[in-house]
């Protein structure tokens, strides 16, 4: 099934409230008329991404906070088609001293997340998972803070930007994505999933990754590469050179946009409109172009 | 450094034993004190000093970022250059409430004096 069919298919399921926006690589195939397909390359597909759920936040900015992940899996588990996997771009939980907390609210995710009907769920730490206590609980309940995967033609990267409470990738990690995507075509499609953003976004509201553009430099020699990621809870688009950059929104409160205001704190909750500014999204890939078509699903209610 | 010319800063530069010297302490999640004043041209020492674990001290606007642990003095130097407000924030991910551990430097051009404002 094409991308566009799928998307024809989900508006006449009914699925509402729904924003389209699309990768530069999209927008480039719309301009010039799609391209032939690469031979060798697997059908399309499409994956979910959600982030920041902060699991155990308290606080005004949602006092509702033990809705919307919950809510989140069952806009996922009604969607008219399954995706191929749920990726989570980090902060599933809202960071605690207490170690024992921390571990009791990633049991808590962990038990939303088993009612997800996928067949694959990938996840990756925030800060607020990982930088207290280097990693070591949400390895215990997650897996690996890096790694890389194959699926039907596409390459994807999870870097860990966060388990260092500096905020920083490491040589060690730098040379490991040398590594990782030397074997792979220079017009391979990749796709990386980070937490923080890897170019310099706001700084002084610490969304960046120090050496987040030694990381860009490494993936620049790849012809098709998109990023995915969270941390600044709310739809965020920027290119570096020819890779796209696409962060996503949270699921627990917005963050107000970059220099909007005089600090980064929570935008204010809406009574009459709850869950407002919270949601997540779809991502049709077509690894043959490649090609991505992201679908902004929003959680907002009525009250 | 981003914003050499703006700013000069040296990190734990000695620098004149007459200059002037600000002591900041960092603890979980506020800077003491939060807004500190310089002067436009006027070199000064930024001593900082942790009370409670790691923190950081990022300037982006200044291009300056140093470690404050606990037990350790951290120093920067600097030459303000240019007029205005440059906020700085902890950068080592501290615990809830990080995201508000923040302050800003504020650089006034300096007071004329000998000054005939009576007339």
């Amino acid at each position: 099934m094409g991308s566009r069919t799928r998307r024809e298919f989900l508006q006449i399921a009914g699925v509402g409230g729904v924003v389209f926006a699309s990768g530069l690589l999209e927008a480039c195939s719309r301009l010039g008329g799609r391209p032939d397909p690469r031979p060798g390359m697997a059908d399309d597909f499409y994956f979910v991404q959600l982030s920041d759920t902060h699991w155990g936040y308290k606080g005004p900015a949602n006092p509702e906070a033990t809705v919307e992940l919950p809510r989140a899996v069952e806009l996922v588990n009604a969607l008219p088609q399954v995706p191929d996997f749920v990726v989570f771009t980090g902060d599933l939980t809202h960071t605690t001293d207490d170690d024992q907390e921390r571990r009791r609210r990633m049991g808590q995710v962990r038990e939303h997340l088993a009612r997800l009907r996928v067949p694959t769920l990938r996840l990756m730490a925030g800060e607020h998972d990982a930088s207290l206590d280097r990693g070591a609980a949400f390895q215990e309940f997650f897996g690996p803070l890096r790694y890389s995967f194959d699926h039907k033609g596409v390459h994807f990267v999870v870097l860990d930007n966060v388990s260092d409470p500096k905020g920083i990738l490491g040589d060690a990690q730098i040379d490991w994505l040398s590594r990782d995507l030397k074997p792979r075509p220079k017009d391979a499609p990749i796709v990386v999933f980070t937490h923080r953003p890897l170019f310099d976004l706001k700084p002084d509201w610490d969304w960046t990754t120090a050496d987040g553009t030694r990381a860009i430099d490494v993936l620049h020699a790849w012809r098709h590469v998109t990023v995915f990621y969270g941390h600044i809870h709310q739809e965020h688009h920027h290119q570096t050179d020819h890779i796209a950059h696409h962060a996503a929104r949270s699921l627990m409160f917005p963050l107000p946009a970059p220099g909007s205001q005089p600090n980064r704190a929570p935008l204010p909750w809406d009574p009459a409109h709850p869950g407002k500014g919270l949601g997540l999204r779809d991502v049709d890939t077509d690894p043959r172009q490649p090609a991505y078509e992201l679908r902004e699903i929003p959680l907002a209610r009525e009250s | 450094m981003r914003f050499a010319a703006l700013f000069l800063a040296l990190l734990a530069a000695a620098g004149d034993p007459g200059e002037r010297v600000v002591h900041v302490v960092a603890r979980r999640f506020t800077y003491s004190p939060e807004v500190i004043e310089l002067q436009l041209g006027v070199p000064v020492i930024i001593e900082l000093t942790s009370a409670d674990r790691d923190h950081g001290f990022s300037v982006p606007d200044l291009g300056i970022r140093i470690d404050v642990e606990p037990g350790k003095t951290a120093r920067v130097r600097v030459v303000p250059e240019k007029v205005g407000t440059f906020d700085f924030h902890c950068d080592v991910f501290c615990g809830s409430g990080h995201e508000e551990m923040a302050g800003r430097i504020m650089v006034s051009a300096p007071v004329a004096s000998g000054g005939n404002s009576g007339h």
